[in-house]
């Protein structure tokens, strides 16, 4: 049995336009020691996928389907539950450090905090192990800045802090949505070169949520490409970044500026990103997809097998899209 | 290099005076840009890049005199701009225009696509018609890609792709002759960036536009620009041709830079080794003393903290690098 195993993951917000849902039929499994990559851009679910998992969702929302944590379903579980699984087991860094941390509090207070709670140690225990805590993650000097407030850390130091508190209960999974998004990219390097380390040392499986296609590609076993809130592609990383199946992990693709390149145009995705409250009755890609063809616009296509490993949603044969990225190669 | 430059900057510097700790103690002396020089040559891009609080944007203003520098010298057109009243920064600023990071803040949310497309316009060549003026927006929002219907639409009505696309509008309305871009397509998600990117290559094109295109994104940079200058803390460390700079960094903080990109390919990502900068970037109230880089550098010397190292000629092509390590 996995460790962690979501299925079919629905979120639904009831807000003043009707009902908007931001995902729809997401379903992943998770192993120990694994990372999975969840890309997509803003307003693609990928953010409230995992809030609904940690129950943090807005009080206008609500999730359906299953997520089992060792044999537990997290959206299934009372709150008082849940408080000893979220933050032991399940841990959560949030992309804006300066935000998620309390100003008013120390950070020793708020990491100490974390082991009372769940571990019953002492003041003083926990202090120690807040201490090594910081340590770990490469915080210079830490006996004295585990006395400091938020605002004296930097921002990559406040990104560590907040990895540090995180890995504090040494959880099972790790969530990390955009963890790397507000640093400079010297920064972005060392807290990655920390996140995969501590992988190997605890065996922690990570779930990293990134638009930034470079730190998938660093980072992640298996890759989902979310888009409307639905999954678009799924597969190993090599697979999917190698031969994308999907004529939007296609554009994404292609739509980055590499170091490589040669000053050739890059091929943009035409049309904006969808209204969630209105999205098409087929597709949520198709106005945007240079392959769309009528039934794209009125059937919604199902995830199938996809050649080699993963699941994809897509009218277009694999064949087809590969055609297409040949095409697309070839005009650059 | 033949052409004369359209905007040449030497030695340019910027501070801010911080309130001390205590009331009674001296104002903290901020250097954000110190002493900086470099050519924008006629339809030319120069890419800045370096990372947060290195002052390029302050270095972006301070062009403009949008910020007041301390010293240095601005050229404009062979014309020098020091000490220029302000009516001819005024006339400066019809040639040279600006696009900012964050698209719907920069955009007045209480007025019109079209009156926020028109106002360069209407301060500059008040002499123009309405019709005048309204035929120029519509050809413009054309020209951007927004349709003219949208003209009496609000701000917050558009995405922020859309927004862009209104303040490229904006910024090339008077025709200007340099555009200065601060991290125009940071704030915008992938496919879009590469909208814009395309969109600021096409109208350069067309229109003859020179670009200074700011940005922390390497990748980004060298996609749209000829010539490249690296900034940390508030001075240059290394400036030359994009090319050269890509395949043959001579500085150690770009070498640095260059590695930490994470590049789409999880092969060519887990065969990488990335050169780790220790720590983060200094206060830049209190940079280190010699090189600013040295606390970081991975090759730093005892020697590097005797004298601040100067741009110089080094390698075999054009590139300029500020290391005495070289």
């Amino acid at each position: 049995m996995s460790l962690l195993s979501v299925n079919n993951l629905a979120v639904h917000f009831d807000t003043p336009d009707g009902e908007v849902t931001a995902v729809n039929g997401m379903a992943f499994e998770l192993e120990r020691g694994q990372t999975l990559g969840i890309v997509g851009e803003s307003g693609s679910g990928k953010s409230q996928s995992v809030l609904a998992l940690m129950g943090l969702l807005a009080a206008n929302g609500r999730a359906e389907g299953q997520a089992l944590f060792n044999g537990q379903d997290l959206l299934a579980l009372p709150e008082a539950a849940l408080n000893r699984i979220r933050g032991n087991r399940v841990a959560m860094i949030f992309q804006d450090p300066m935000t998620s941390l309390n100003p008013y509090l120390t950070v020793e207070r708020q990491m100490t905090e974390v082991l009372e709670l769940h571990q019953g140690q002492t003041r003083q225990q926990a202090r120690k192990h807040a201490i090594e805590a910081l340590e770990a993650v490469k915080i210079p000097d830490a006996a004295r800045r585990v006395g400091l407030y938020p605002h004296e850390f930097s921002g990559g130091m406040r990104q560590r802090v907040m990895i540090a508190m995180a890995l504090l209960c040494q959880p099972d999974v790790l969530i990390a949505d955009e963890p790397t998004t507000a640093l400079d990219v010297t920064v972005q390097a060392q807290i990655m070169a920390l996140m995969r380390e501590l992988q190997r040392t605890h065996g922690t499986a990570i779930v990293m949520i990134t638009h930034d296609l470079g730190v998938v590609a660093g980072l992640c076993d298996e890759v989902m490409v979310l888009y409307g809130g639905r999954v678009m592609e799924q597969g190993s990383a090599d697979s999917v970044f190698e031969r994308p199946s999907h004529p939007y992990t296609l554009g994404l693709l292609h739509a980055v500026p590499r170091l490589e390149d040669q000053g050739q145009r890059l091929t943009a995705i035409p049309g904006a990103p969808p209204n969630m409250a209105h999205l098409p009755p087929g597709c949520p890609f198709c106005e945007r997809c240079s392959l769309a063809e009528a039934r794209c616009h009125s059937d919604r296509p199902a995830l199938v097998a996809r050649p080699g490993n993963g699941w994809r949603a897509c009218h277009k044969s694999p064949a087809q899209v590969a055609a297409a990225a040949l095409t697309q190669e070839e005009a650059l | 290099m033949s052409a004369a430059p359209l905007l040449s900057v030497r030695d340019l510097k910027v501070q801010f005076a911080l309130p001390g700790t205590w009331p009674w103690s001296r104002p903290r002396l901020l250097r954000a840009v110190d002493g900086i020089s470099f050519d924008v040559l006629p339809g030319q891009t120069l890419g800045v890049v370096g990372e947060s609080g290195c002052g390029k944007s302050t270095l972006a203003r301070a062009m403009l005199n949008l910020i007041p520098s301390q010293a240095g010298r601005i050229t404009w057109q062979g014309q020098d701009m020091r000490g220029a009243p302000a009516a001819q920064w005024q006339q400066l600023r019809r040639s040279v225009q600006m696009i900012f990071q964050d698209p719907l803040a920069s955009l007045d949310p209480r007025m019109t696509v079209g009156r926020i497309i028109a106002e360069p316009l209407r301060t500059h060549h008040p002499e123009l018609d309405t019709p005048e003026v309204l035929r120029r927006v519509r050809a413009m929002m054309a020209r951007v890609g927004l349709t003219e219907q949208q003209i009496n639409r609000y701000p917050h009505e558009f995405s922020g792709g859309q927004c862009q696309r209104i303040g490229i509008a904006r910024a090339l309305i008077l025709e200007p002759k340099l555009v200065i871009c601060d991290e125009p397509v940071s704030a915008l998600d992938v496919s879009i960036q590469a909208q814009i990117i395309n969109l600021l290559q096409d109208l350069q094109a067309q229109m003859g536009l020179a670009l200074v295109f700011i940005a922390h994104d390497l990748a980004v940079v060298k996609h749209i620009s000829q010539r490249i200058m690296v900034m940390y803390l508030g001075r240059a460390v290394e400036l030359a041709d994009t090319a050269t700079l890509y395949a043959q960094p001579q500085h150690p903080y770009t070498q640095a830079l260059l590695s930490a990109i994470p590049v789409p390919n999880p092969r060519v990502q887990r065969a990488k080794v990335v050169t780790l900068l220790q720590g983060d970037l200094p206060s830049p109230l209190a940079p280190p003393s010699g090189c600013h880089f040295r606390t970081r550098c991975p090759r730093a010397e005892p020697s590097c903290a005797l004298h601040a190292p100067v741009l110089r000629p080094v390698g075999s092509g054009s590139t300029l690098a500020a290391c005495d390590l070289i």
